[in-house]
């Protein structure tokens, strides 16, 4: 039986509490915390009401038909269409469960960091939703590629702290807000919006996203009446990935496949593929597999997909990679700009930039997935990227499908 | 371990408590850094050695600086231990303390970081990302080589957490004044610090110095009693951004000062 993490926090040899001693106690509070409404129905009855009233829960498993035949092969793709909940990706799921915790814990501030913005958005409208103060960390670098999502998490109430130190992204938001929380823990909640640091965010994030899995396991046994040979899903941090996951873990014959942005490609260091190329390191309050020099210093990362820059990976996903359980890949910015047109093209569905790593993987490998059953984590829509897509293809016409 | 006991002893005798400055290990660079810590030492009772990090998420803005100067000067560990050998050549008895985030410690290996410190002279450690849940082992490997790994407690420390940390610790344990990252303060929650301070050296029965937020003789006077010791870093830390040698000199001065009664 998989039961993970075990009672230090870890999986296996990853996870764990590396953490200023400061917040050490709010951890224990929070695992506490969290313990409690793990078992309080109330609390489950009422998260599961705004997961359907409010969210827009269950997000539908769509036969993704012109999709398959483009493939062909006798492939059948379906995708979990994340992208149709409230603030139009999975992040959701994870920021309002968290924010009626912290409500339940008595903080009335919250803090979170954000890369592409997704989760800002989500934090800052799940605080919208429940009164909450929010203040979101962003990178300056991201502020000036997400303008509009600054102003949509203003416009929710939501104070944007623009992070000018570092690299300026989201490992440095994630920095920033941490110091934050450190300075702040006796009345902030602090709402990382991935599967990672200290014990017991993997471990809560992964269960407030694990409603991904478990729809879709009912949904693809009623369409299909069998499960699925193979689940693809993007990893950046990877909660979209473990939400999806999770459930399917001791269903040995479902494969799991995360991808990785794979940036300018592998042989280059300009990506973000953190399980593919990266070695162990604790970051961010866990060990985990890390993108960093011989010397232990993180390492810049890119990737076309903001929401996939990020040096580290989920503890989890590490130790799925390492028991085989599950495996990673990589495909690269252009291969995941053209699955980007191809998904919009073929099934009028215009997919975000992380979700399309997951689409170009198949794409990439339908000549190895023949008559596969496999389902797809549209994990979010990319109304978000259109902008920044249409300015790429305007400079690189060759990259264009049309 | 002995000489960290041995300057806590000595200075008590003459009724002094240990000023314990911190700087940034090659920043600017290694060279300049070196002269810097020279400086330092002839003021300071024991100095520490911050190993630079490229996401060091404890520190404040003048601290990450000095993390970003000292980076791209080429520092790495094998130079801040180059640092720390050179210090020791020339300073014998002062207890020199190795404060770095723990990722680059797990890299270069837990059990060679340790021998080769000690190699270089090194007395004891600060990893202030390493919690005592996951540092007994660390914890271990140093008192075996009888050097002492120093953990930090904080105002948000249950007791029971206090009892955790005495246990992993060696010498001394290092109070953090603030619930926060480094940085220079105005003022002080001297009262609170103070008592929080008494409850630690009650539960642990082990020495405990104070830090973060120092930055003036008049904090270490305000709440002498209670701590065996004072750490200063951030403000030293800002008259070396500023390359002022001078007004370094004189801050170490006065700081020093207000560490005898």
């Amino acid at each position: 039986m998989y039961r993970y993490p075990d009672e230090k926090g870890k999986y296996g040899i990853y996870g764990g509490k590396y953490v200023p001693e400061t917040l050490m106690a709010a951890l224990s509070e929070l695992e506490r915390a969290y313990e409690e409404v793990k078992k309080d129905k109330n609390f489950q009855e009422e998260f599961e009401k705004l997961l359907r009233e409010y969210v827009g829960r269950p997000t539908p498993l769509q036969y993704a038909k012109r999709f398959s035949e483009y493939l062909g092969n006798g492939i059948k793709v379906y995708l979990k269409r994340e992208d149709l909940n409230h603030t139009g990706a999975h992040k959701i799921n994870n920021a309002l469960g968290q924010a009626l915790l912290a409500k339940r814990m008595g903080k009335k501030r919250i803090i979170a960091e954000t890369g592409a913005g997704q989760h800002g958005v989500a934090t800052a409208t799940a605080c919208a939703f429940l009164g909450l103060e929010c203040i979101v960390y962003m990178g300056e670098e991201d502020v000036h590629r997400q303008a509009l999502n600054v102003f949509r998490m203003e416009l929710l109430g939501a104070k944007v702290e623009v992070v000018k130190s570092g690299s300026r992204t989201l490992k440095d938001a994630v920095n920033e807000a941490i110091r934050d929380w450190v300075t702040n823990v006796r009345t902030t909640h602090y709402i990382i919006g991935s599967v990672v640091g200290p014990h017991p965010y993997p471990m809560i994030v992964r269960d407030f996203q694990s409603v991904i899995g478990k729809e879709a396991k009912e949904q693809i046994l009623q369409a299909e009446g069998k499960l699925p040979d193979m689940i693809v899903a993007c990893v950046g941090g990877g909660s979209n990935a473990m939400g999806i996951f999770y459930p399917f873990i001791e269903d040995k014959n479902v494969e799991l496949v995360g991808v990785e942005a794979g940036g300018y490609g592998l042989d280059t260091d300009k990506h973000a593929a953190t399980i593919c190329k990266g070695k162990v390191g604790v970051f961010h309050g866990a060990k985990s597999y890390l993108l960093q020099t011989e010397d232990g210093q993180v390492t810049p990362t890119h990737s076309v997909s903001a929401g996939l820059d990020y040096p580290g990976v989920g503890p989890e996903h590490s130790y799925l990679f390492e028991i085989k359980r599950a495996k990673y890949d990589a495909v690269t910015d252009e291969e995941a700009l053209k699955a980007f047109q191809i998904l919009s093209r073929t099934e009028g569905i215009i997919p975000a930039l992380e979700s399309s790593h997951a689409i170009a993987w198949v794409i990439k490998n339908a000549e190895k997935l023949k008559n596969k059953l496999i389902i797809v984590n549209l994990s979010g829509r990319g109304d978000k990227d259109v902008n920044q897509v249409k300015e790429i293809l305007e400079e690189r016409r060759d990259l264009r499908i049309w | 371990m002995e000489r960290i006991d041995n300057c806590f002893e000595a200075l008590s005798k003459k009724g002094e408590k240990p000023l314990i400055v911190y700087a940034t290990a090659c920043d600017p660079n290694c060279k300049k850094s070196l002269d810097i810590f020279k400086l330092i030492l002839e003021y300071a009772d024991m100095v520490e050695v911050g190993m630079p990090f490229s996401d060091p998420l404890a520190d404040g803005p003048t601290i990450q600086k000095a993390h970003e100067r000292a980076l791209s000067s080429g520092a790495n560990t094998e130079k801040v231990l180059e640092l720390v050998s050179k210090l020791r050549d020339e300073f014998k008895e002062k207890p020199i303390i190795l404060m770095g985030y723990y990722n680059p410690i797990f890299i270069y290996g837990e059990d060679k970081f340790i021998r080769d410190a000690k190699e270089a002279g090194v007395d004891g450690f600060i990893v202030p990302d390493l919690s005592p849940e996951e540092g007994t082992e660390f914890s271990r490997k140093v008192k075996s080589l009888k050097l002492s790994p120093i953990f930090l407690a904080a105002p948000t420390s249950t007791d029971e957490r206090v009892k955790k940390i005495g246990k992993v610790s060696g010498s001394f344990i290092y109070y953090v004044s603030v619930t926060g990252i480094t940085g220079e303060r105005d003022k002080l929650a001297y009262e609170e610090i103070e008592k929080d301070i008494s409850r630690i050296k009650d539960i642990t029965g082990k020495r405990t110095v104070v830090g973060f937020g120092i930055s003036k003789p008049e904090h270490i006077r305000e709440m002498y009693k209670a701590p065996d010791g004072f750490v200063v870093g951030s403000a030293v830390v800002k008259k070396i951004e500023n390359n002022d040698m001078k007004e370094l000199e004189n801050l170490l001065k006065s700081l020093k000062s207000a560490t005898k009664l």
